[in-house]
């Protein structure tokens, strides 16, 4: 008899961890956007999107509100917002 | 064909059979020549196999974790520190469902530092999800150790398997030893063909993160997978006794306990010991039998039950200790016999303390004159003090 053994490549985003989010959430303002992707390459969820200016964003099934994004963003174009009653 | 060989050189070249392609292990005495041996195969060209050299146990156990996990059939073997160094993989093997056999060349835990052998070292691991079976003498160790390749990599299976042979009582003796042809053991043993395995055409993870709401299920799933191989090793065994015309593979061994009024249980070589002194008080006309279990892990209470259901009075012999309790052997025995049988438990032979004729008749004796379920047998008694001395 076996059970869950091993997992194919993806797999694991069937689990929607946004729930395990910390206080808050980043806020994408898309204005001073310049596309330079900095938050998508540092972002230790991989669940930014974005390929154009002011177009970039967050997807909160997996952002656990760790707010690196922010902190890199040299045109200070995302903000770090209230988690509460947003859900 | 028949040779007289080293136990080492036996289990080495049994294994050899076996055509693993990775072996990794790291020295440790009893168990060093059997791997000398192997590396000496590689080296020779007489087997092709990858010999990886490492730094500890723990890694020895992580590298035939790997390779077994690419596919690639594997061999490792230890004993006593070793084992427990590679304590944390091994239950890691089991949980993986990698079907590796290892040698576990049985020897004492530390401290004090002892390299002799008893069963402490196998028996702590118990739990840890391998098969275990315990060999009586060099030619069992042999038949165990391609057939325990057979039954692990069974699909339905597909679970570990330690063949525990007793630190230089095996290892170190010489004995004569049917060695099988590698025509044979090739029709016996086919190339390993894993239902999974790592391979970059086919991604894969194994050894996940499995949090509550997954991890009781792949408990549940090699016990399950255990009370099976108490059906699948007969089976094998008969088909081993077939090809090989020998019983070895089993999951236990009565002997003259047909009308026996006093059994001893016991696992190992110890077995031959007592084999021997049964044979000369049966000629005193004392009715006294053995029951050897080969297969400790899954444990055959089925089969304990039956064998040992006319026998009044039992002893079971421990080479191993769980200090605090019983023997460990002792308390399966106790679980697997109904209230009204006489069992009690002996602890012998720890450390390499030679296990005598003399402390089996005695053995004997004390299971029938009175129960106790921890009796330590053979003690110097000029060696323990009530406070501490130098």
């Amino acid at each position: 008899m076996f059970s869950v053994l091993a997992a194919i490549p993806k797999s694991s985003s069937r689990n929607r961890t946004g729930s395990w989010r910390s206080l808050v959430k980043p806020h994408y303002l898309q204005k001073e956007c310049i596309n330079c992707g900095l938050c998508k390459m540092i972002c230790p969820e991989g669940c930014i999107e974005g390929t154009e200016k002011n177009q970039y964003s967050a997807d909160l099934d997996y952002c656990k509100g760790c707010g690196l994004c922010a902190d890199i963003c040299p045109k200070k174009d995302i903000e770090m917002v209230s988690n509460q009653g947003t859900e | 064909m028949k040779q007289f060989l080293e136990g080492s050189w036996a289990f080495a070249d049994a294994a050899k059979l076996c055509r693993p392609g990775v072996i990794s292990a790291y020295p440790i005495t009893p168990q060093t020549h059997i791997v000398e041996h192997l590396a000496q195969f590689v080296a020779n060209g007489e087997l092709n196999a990858q010999t990886i050299n490492v730094e500890s146990e723990h890694s020895a156990a992580s590298v035939v974790l790997g390779s077994q996990a690419c596919g690639v059939r594997s061999f490792t073997c230890t004993s006593s520190q070793g084992l427990m160094l590679m304590a944390e993989v091994v239950f890691n093997i089991a949980g993986m469902r990698m079907p590796i056999l290892m040698i576990c060349a049985n020897r004492a835990l530390s401290a004090p530092i002892n390299i002799w052998n008893d069963q402490q070292d196998s028996v702590s691991l118990r739990d840890s999800g391998w098969i275990q079976m315990y060999a009586e003498n060099n030619q069992e160790a042999v038949d165990l150790v391609i057939a325990g390749y057979k039954i692990g990599e069974k699909p339905r299976v597909m679970l570990p398997v330690m063949v525990c042979v007793d630190g230089f009582i095996l290892t170190h003796g010489m004995e004569v030893v049917d060695m099988p042809t590698q025509e044979e053991v090739d029709q016996f043993l086919p190339p390993y063909n894993p239902p999974y395995k790592l391979d970059v055409e086919k991604p894969l993870s194994l050894g996940l993160l499995g949090g509550p709401d997954v991890y009781i299920e792949t408990r549940y799933a090699i016990q399950k997978t255990m009370e099976d191989v108490l059906t699948i090793l007969p089976e094998v065994g008969d088909e081993f006794k077939k090809k090989f015309g020998r019983e070895s593979v089993r999951l236990i061994e009565e002997y003259r306990l047909d009308d026996a009024e006093v059994a001893l249980v016991a696992m190992g070589s110890v077995c031959g010991t007592i084999k021997d002194v049964i044979d000369e008080l049966r000629q005193k006309g004392q009715k006294v039998g053995l029951l050897k279990i080969v297969t400790y892990r899954p444990f055959p209470e089925a089969a304990v039950n039956k064998a040992l259901a006319k026998v009044p009075y039992v002893g079971v012999v421990d080479k191993n200790i769980s200090l605090g309790a019983t023997g460990a052997l002792y308390t399966e025995i106790k679980a697997a016999c109904s209230h009204d049988k006489k069992i009690s438990g002996f602890v012998m032979g720890l450390g390499g303390r030679d296990i005598t004729k003399n402390s089996i008749e005695s053995v004997f004796s004390q299971s029938k004159e009175k129960v106790n379920s921890c009796t330590f047998v053979d003690l110097h008694n000029d060696l323990l003090w009530e406070e501490f001395r130098v």
